[in-house]
């Protein structure tokens, strides 16, 4: 599946064709270079590995600037594989938004969510928490309740929800309506959120 | 935050309304789809608050509909609006009027300014 790799800028709303007020999230989709173009014979599989973003050249290891120095581009900062891509890539060549991605289409937005930290089951899975801070309640309020049963099982099953880490992990938020496509900035707006704060690497994948 | 309101004066077109702000008396022409008829209804009210900026900036307008209180949420950017008209300045301490919904009748009167500048 084609696609691209590009920055999130922020959320807005526009209305559209019928003029209805949409929220839609705006993207500096691209222009990415190809740096590695995986064949059957060579690699095992067919991909095409696209890269995003400038990166100083020293702050890059030696050999990933060998890396780049074989496509011929400036070091990148995010590198991802493409399978499927659907059209003849070289080395070097560079990608954009309107080359990929039209009005209309349906995209894949592959990035990694806000962390929230360790928190608790009432945030982490939507607990109810106790309802009642009366009636002998004391500090029990977001408390799990009970994990399992008694000397049967004798364990907490695998899976329990629990308190931990809640967000920073990678959320694909699936079929978003590309509502518009401005090549000149090289800009994508598609309907909805998607994960990350301003600013976050995302995946866009058709 | 620069480059995305940047970006959304590009994708919504704002139009130019004469100033107004909370305590105005406004009148909003409002384009109404009935099928495939268009018609335009208006809206006469006081400005309660005026929300956000730039593309999404929203205000609210109230009118008392007989005896109840009657409240719409406008879009500044909505293409449905056809004109906004400033009936009355108001003279107001607040920008968010909300004690407006509690008042009734004569309390809910709203002086007129008399001399009005607006803001550059």
């Amino acid at each position: 599946m084609p696609g691209l790799i590009g920055k999130k800028i922020g959320m807005t709303s526009i209305f559209n064709a019928s003029g209805k007020n949409v929220p839609c999230t705006i993207i500096e989709a691209g222009p990415c270079v190809v740096t590695q173009v995986k064949t059957l014979e060579k690699d095992g599989y067919e991909c095409i590995q696209l890269g995003f973003g400038e990166k100083g050249e020293k702050r890059t290891s030696k050999p990933m600037l060998g890396h780049f120095k074989k496509a011929g581009v400036t070091p990148r900062r995010r590198l991802t594989e493409f399978f499927n891509f659907g059209r003849e890539l070289k080395l070097g060549d560079e990608v954009k938004v309107e080359e990929i991605f039209n009005e209309g289409d349906y995209v894949f937005v592959v990035g990694k969510s806000k962390g929230k930290g360790f928190q608790g089951v009432v945030k982490r899975h939507g607990f109810g928490g106790v309802g009642q801070a009366t009636h002998g309640q004391h500090n029990r309020l977001r408390a799990p309740g009970s994990v399992g049963a008694a000397s049967f099982p004798a364990r907490v099953f695998k899976g329990m929800r629990m308190a931990g880490q809640t967000g920073a992990l990678q959320v694909t938020i699936e079929n978003l309506e590309v509502l518009k496509v401005i090549p000149e900035q090289g800009l994508l707006v598609v309907k909805g959120a998607i994960p990350g704060h301003k600013g976050a690497t995302v995946v866009i994948r058709k | 935050m620069d480059k995305l309101k940047e970006i959304a004066q590009y994708l919504v077109e704002l139009k130019e309304w004469p100033a107004f702000k909370a305590g105005d008396t406004v009148t909003v022409s409002y384009k109404i789809k009935e099928g495939n008829k268009e018609r335009i209804q208006q809206f006469q009210g006081v400005v309660i608050q005026r929300r956000g900026a730039g593309a999404t900036e929203t205000f609210t307008v109230r009118k008392m509909s007989g005896s109840v209180g009657v409240e719409r949420i406008f879009p500044i950017a909505s293409p449905f609006i056809e004109n906004i008209a400033v009936n009355k300045h108001g003279k107001v301490r607040r920008a968010r009027i909300f004690y407006l919904r509690g008042l009734t009748g004569k309390a809910a009167r709203i002086s007129e300014k008399k001399y009005f500048r607006p803001q550059a």
